[in-house]
């Protein structure tokens, strides 16, 4: 099985404001943009399994010039409330590391 | 207004963005080269919401006074040099009144130091409670996903709320003759293209152009070896490039910023309008500078985003640190165990008056930052710190059920029936009151006929006051 660490060069999440986490998947090429960019294990359901966001809110665009998909998604939490653990989200990207997709051809 | 027309503007306008934010450091030498290059005007931010609600809530700066200080002395003096506006925007991190008034008194103390006598506009964008309620009745709130409509009781739950600025009171000030502009909480874009919107340029690049240089050299390929960015917008669209010889700015450096912070990609939402980059082009110049074309400004019915801030219950934090292998092998049960306690020993101790108390035990070393439980099989880790969070309705019963879980919190064994153990805890007393949680408590925003209807504009002309009797 392929992770997406395996086939992004780059993968980073933060705040896009106080109540959104947008998260940026730069493919490592072409190749790998078009086989996994719009694959569905990239849904709203991983979303709700890794960070409870409300699959309603996930949105994805793909950026085909950049090789790159970002998928934004509605915070669960206040930013600073009471159980803040990621001010930023700037560590949110960690769980999508090692996320297994899809390898049909 | 006179404003010139996208048809007769001759361009190019060239504006150096010094720095992400007022105060993370301006470089001189930068200055010089975009002087050197011919720059028109000098734009910043000087704020985010990304750092958290306390800012908004209190009325504080992030960035402290002497590092603001120096970049304002810096900037002040090129402007006045060149004779160039400086622009700054989000003053003192949130943009509310108190912030922008903290900046304003830094600015004067600069003017004074300089020997500069600059007319300053200071743009005030901060929304009293009875004016958004009377808005918000009217049917001209309107709520943004996730949060639903707006009530009186979360307007009043606010510390201080601010109505966030488009381009246009920026212009307004520029066309009255200011030196200098202290804007409250407004679009970071909004900030860095007024001036080219002033003086005509197309909207497309320079919302476009506003949007890649907001962070100033993080546009950059490296985005350490240079503090700021320098654009030069045109008829036809807008370069970029470093204002230091050291550093490059790429197709990919300067495409992959519009990513950042922002939820869509292709679309920037402001007061007046959206840019939209989807078709934009992307070349490079030269080694170290780029062409961007393309971009396409789209005029909507004005509306200003609102940000609101208040405080919620108070926290009392204690710190220990773990070494004892016997824990690190079983840090769940740990957590466990010791959490089911804290709150027995909370109520055994304090009983009802702790009232609905939370108190939560994060573990770093192992899993504080995700809150999940790792897989099994996970190594040991080597140490861990575990940090204790008391949350109450009042300062002092934080602090109460801080002192109640003390002996647990530093004491609690992992078999019940060995000798207790002491972690290692660094300070004393152990317990450190926080103050509240502060908490952003809008996403909507209020529809306006007129940009400068909640905006007020005062004038600080230092000229003038020096020749007052």
């Amino acid at each position: 099985m392929t992770t997406l660490r395996q086939v992004c060069h780059h993968i980073r999440s933060k705040n896009a404001g106080p109540f959104w986490v947008t998260i940026d998947l730069f493919f490592d090429g072409d190749a790998s943009f078009r086989r996994y960019g719009e694959s569905p294990v990239l849904g709203p359901e991983l979303f709700q399994r890794l960070y409870g966001a409300d699959p309603r809110l996930v949105k994805r665009y793909p950026v085909p010039k950049l090789h790159m998909v970002k998928i934004s998604y509605a915070r669960t939490n206040v930013q600073g409330g009471e159980v803040e653990r990621d001010m930023h989200c700037g560590q949110q990207f960690v769980r999508l590391l090692d996320v297994e997709l899809d390898d049909r051809a | 207004m006179r404003i010139e027309t996208t048809e007769t503007f001759a361009g190019p306008i060239r504006i150096l963005v010094p720095t992400g934010s007022l105060g993370a450091g301006a470089r001189e030498e930068e200055i010089r080269y975009a002087m050197a290059r011919g720059m028109h005007a000098i734009a910043t931010d000087a704020g985010s919401t990304d750092s958290g609600a306390a800012y908004l809530a209190l009325g504080i700066s992030k960035n402290n006074r002497g590092s603001v200080k120096r970049d304002l002395t810096v900037l002040m003096k090129a402007a006045s040099d060149a004779r160039i506006p400086l622009i700054i925007g989000s003053a003192g991190q949130a943009g509310g009144d108190a912030n922008v008034d903290w900046t304003k008194e830094i600015a004067l103390e600069v003017a004074a130091e300089l020997g500069i006598k600059p007319r300053i506009a200071i743009l005030y964008s901060e929304i009293d409670k009875a004016t958004l309620k009377a808005r918000n009745a009217l049917g001209k709130v309107r709520a943004l996903p996730p949060l639903g409509a707006l009530d009186d009781a979360t307007i009043d739950s606010c510390d201080h709320i601010v109505a966030v600025m488009g381009a246009e009171p920026y212009i307004a000030a520029l066309q009255a003759g200011a030196d200098i502009i202290i804007g409250g909480r407004t679009t970071d874009t909004a900030v860095i293209a007024s001036y080219a919107l002033w003086k005509g340029a197309p909207p497309g690049p320079a919302w476009h152009a506003a949007k890649v240089a907001e962070c100033g050299g993080q546009c950059a390929v490296n985005r350490l070896a240079s503090a700021g960015v320098l654009i030069s917008i045109d008829r036809n669209g807008f370069e970029v490039e470093p204002p230091s010889l050291e550093n490059q700015c790429s197709p990919h450096s300067v495409s992959a910023h519009m990513l950042y912070e922002n939820s869509n990609p292709f679309l920037l939402t402001e007061p007046g309008g959206t840019l939209d980059v989807t078709e934009a082009d992307y070349t490079a110049i030269d080694h170290r500078a780029v062409r961007v074309t393309g971009s396409v400004w789209k005029p909507q019915p004005y509306t200003m985003k609102l940000e609101g801030a208040g405080r919620g219950r108070y926290q009392t934090i204690m710190l220990i640190g773990i070494q004892d292998p016997d824990v690190l092998t079983r840090v769940d049960e740990f957590h466990d165990k010791m959490l089911a306690w804290l709150y027995r020993r909370t109520r055994d101790t304090i009983g009802p008056a702790a009232g609905d108390f939370h108190i939560s035990l994060r573990m770093y070393g192992w899993n504080a930052v995700s809150g999940d439980k790792p897989p099994a099989g996970t190594p040991a880790p080597r140490e861990i710190g575990v940090l204790f969070v008391a949350t109450a309705d009042t300062q002092e019963m934080a602090t109460q059920i801080a002192k109640a879980c003390n002996p647990y919190f530093f004491h609690f064994p992992i078999e019940l029936d060995k000798e207790l153990p002491s972690y290692g805890f660094a300070f004393s007393p152990a317990d450190i009151e926080r103050g509240p949680v502060y908490e952003f408590k809008l996403n909507h925003v209020v529809e306006v006929d007129d940009p400068q209807a909640l905006v007020r504009t005062e004038w600080l002309d230092l000229s003038r006051q020096e020749r007052a009797p």
